[in-house]
């Protein structure tokens, strides 16, 4: 099924000059799986093509249930040169988790959970 | 077996040192590590520097050290920052100044010799070719608009300050886990090839380096942000570290926020490009066997840094002048309220295209629709937003259009469509600076980068 990242992950990103990065995190395991198979260089490539104009690195972190995502060539030269209004890139992370991937049906955070749910319309 | 600890102080110029207070109060801290400077700090303090040359220094370390120093000198905790910017000296005799007059007494270092901007010409004869890192680039492209050049420092004059029985110590541009390094390398007096101690001393640095963003704060996540208790009173990560090297996070207690395996999961690999390789000036830090046991209660011990031998080039980021940006803004309220800003949108083109204006780039953002999820903002919400901002900016070569495209919107409100709210003023054009990352090497900077310590009485 097509699964938000928002509901399995959670993410942040920050900059370094014209480079943007994402940390992004399972909440277990068997979800660290699915995203390590399916948040690929090509997927996020598509995902960011509006920004990123340089290649997309990802490095996954086994002891961290972790993706590293570098988006090279995506904040318009670095925040001091930037025309955006989020020209440090702190929301990128936010745009990550609206992907939608494909993942099983019975990944633990897929259950009933307590928290608030946001209103997210593309999850 | 003889432990240290450390406490976060600001993450950025202009943050908040109301939570240091507890860490100080009640947190058991010897040290105070303060970071002044992101990446783009020195182009802010640069604007400074050219209005008043004693500036260039983060101000706000005067304020910060006036309200608790008296706190931390009566505990014997000290402070180390960065706060210097692109004057060291200049945030010292401001410091020194404002403690005479309340009567505070300190021994304050300055750390000096990070700026290599007076010695360009002499590094480019001397065989550093300055190019582009990332790109390989030639500087001079971009070398008669340089605004300045600053070498991180590692925590070699930080520890040496230390020793010399600075309390404070204010350097200028230094790596931001230097800030926590210094102390344990001074407190410990771990070998300067002891790679993977330092590799967990530089983890340590690198988790207190963005205040709380460690413990709880920019929890990035969909609904798990909320079960963080109490951001009103967050507190700023605590590390006890101990001589073998083992890591042991948490906060002051009765603080808000939270300090768990989530949270620092987050912060280990912010702004980090390749996680097996986290360069520093003191050693290569691998990510890749980081164990966080957490023990909950806020409490979670740190193992498995991996360290490699440092670096023989010391990164330099250098800021040049790249033109100007002007910026304009309108409101409008429901109903069409999207509509309404793409129909201004199009008529300040319009002005623009009238008056001759041939700015390098237009951008146009929606606020309240995709100024901040940009293409991946959900495209069936936008003709029935309950109101909308259109946000436009210019880049331009031109200052004079920076300025004056501002002044095209206050029109609208009255000439343009119906229910514009919101006005804000006219925003000034605004100086554009580009960041020129290189590499040099260490021989090069080293030699130069002075320690002096003075008493303030």
């Amino acid at each position: 099924m097509k699964v938000g990242l928002w509901k399995i992950a959670h993410a942040r990103s920050g900059d370094k000059a014209d480079r943007a990065d994402i940390g992004l995190f399972a909440y277990d395991a068997a979800t660290y799986a699915v995203l390590k198979r399916e948040v690929t260089r090509e997927r996020i490539a598509t995902h960011f093509s509006d920004i990123c104009k340089g290649p997309v690195e990802i490095y996954p972190l086994d002891n961290l249930l972790a993706l590293k995502i570098v988006l090279n060539a995506a904040l318009q030269g670095g925040a001091a040169r930037s025309l955006r209004m989020d020209k440090l890139g702190k929301t990128i992370a936010a745009q990550l988790l609206r992907m939608e991937i494909e993942a099983p049906g019975d990944l633990p955070r897929l259950g009933p959970f307590s928290y608030p749910s946001p209103a997210c319309g593309g999850g | 077996m003889k432990s240290v600890r450390i406490g976060a102080g600001l993450g950025f110029y202009g943050d908040s040192w109301r939570p240091v207070r507890a860490s100080i109060e009640s947190g058991g801290v010897q040290y105070i590590a303060s970071d002044h400077l992101a990446e783009l700090t020195l182009a802010i303090l640069q604007k400074d520097r050219q209005k008043d040359a004693s500036a260039g220094y983060a101000r706000d370390c005067v304020p910060m050290l006036l309200e608790l120093w008296p706190l931390a000198a009566e505990r014997g905790v000290k402070f180390v920052m960065n706060a210097g910017g692109l004057n060291p000296q200049g945030a010292r005799e401001a410091v020194a100044r404002a403690f005479r007059e309340k009567g505070f007494k300190a021994k304050i270092a300055v750390v000096m010799g990070d700026s290599i901007f007076e010695r360009i010409d002499e590094l480019q004869t001397g065989g550093e070719p300055l190019a582009h890192m990332d790109t390989g680039a030639d500087i001079g492209s971009v070398r008669e608009r340089l605004l300045f050049a600053n070498a991180y420092l590692g925590a070699a004059p930080i520890a040496e300050a230390l020793s010399r029985g600075a309390d404070i110590v204010i350097t200028g541009r230094v790596a931001d886990a230097a800030l926590s390094l210094g102390p344990l390398m001074h407190e410990f007096a771990w070998r300067w090839d002891d790679w993977d101690r330092l590799a967990q001393g530089l983890t340590v640095g690198h988790l207190l380096e963005c205040s709380g963003q460690a413990s709880g704060g920019n929890f990035g996540s969909a609904g798990e942000w909320a079960k963080v208790q109490n951001f009103l009173h967050l507190g700023y990560p605590i590390a006890e570290v101990t001589e073998d090297g083992g890591v042991l996070m948490t906060k002051a207690p009765g603080t808000g926020g939270k300090v768990s395996f989530d949270t620092l999961r987050q912060q280990l690999l912010y702004e980090v490009h390749n996680p097996h390789a986290y360069y520093s000036p003191d050693v290569v830090l691998d990510m890749g066997a980081i164990v966080f046991d957490d023990r909950g209660s806020d409490c979670v011990r740190i193992t498995g840094a991996g360290g490699a031998k440092r670096p023989d080039t010391l990164k330099v980021v250098a800021g040049y002048h790249d033109g100007w940006m002007g910026t304009g803004q309108i409101g409008f309220s429901w109903p069409d309220a999207y509509l309404k800003c793409e129909t201004s949108a199009g008529i300040i083109k319009g002005l623009v295209e009238e008056r001759g204006w041939k700015p390098d780039e237009i951008n146009v953002e929606y606020v309240g629709y995709n100024s901040m999820l940009g293409a991946n903002a959900d495209a069936s919400q936008r003709d029935n937003l309950n109101e909308c901002f259109l946000r436009m900016t210019v880049r331009t070569k031109d200052k004079r259009i920076a300025e004056g495209f501002g002044r095209l919107f206050p029109w609208l409100g009255l000439s343009g469509p119906p229910y514009a709210g919101g006005f804000q003023g006219i925003a000034p054009a605004k100086e554009l600076l580009g960041l020129w990352p290189t590499l040099v090497r260490r021989e090069a900077i080293e030699p130069h980068v002075t320690v002096d310590v003075e008493a303030v009485a």
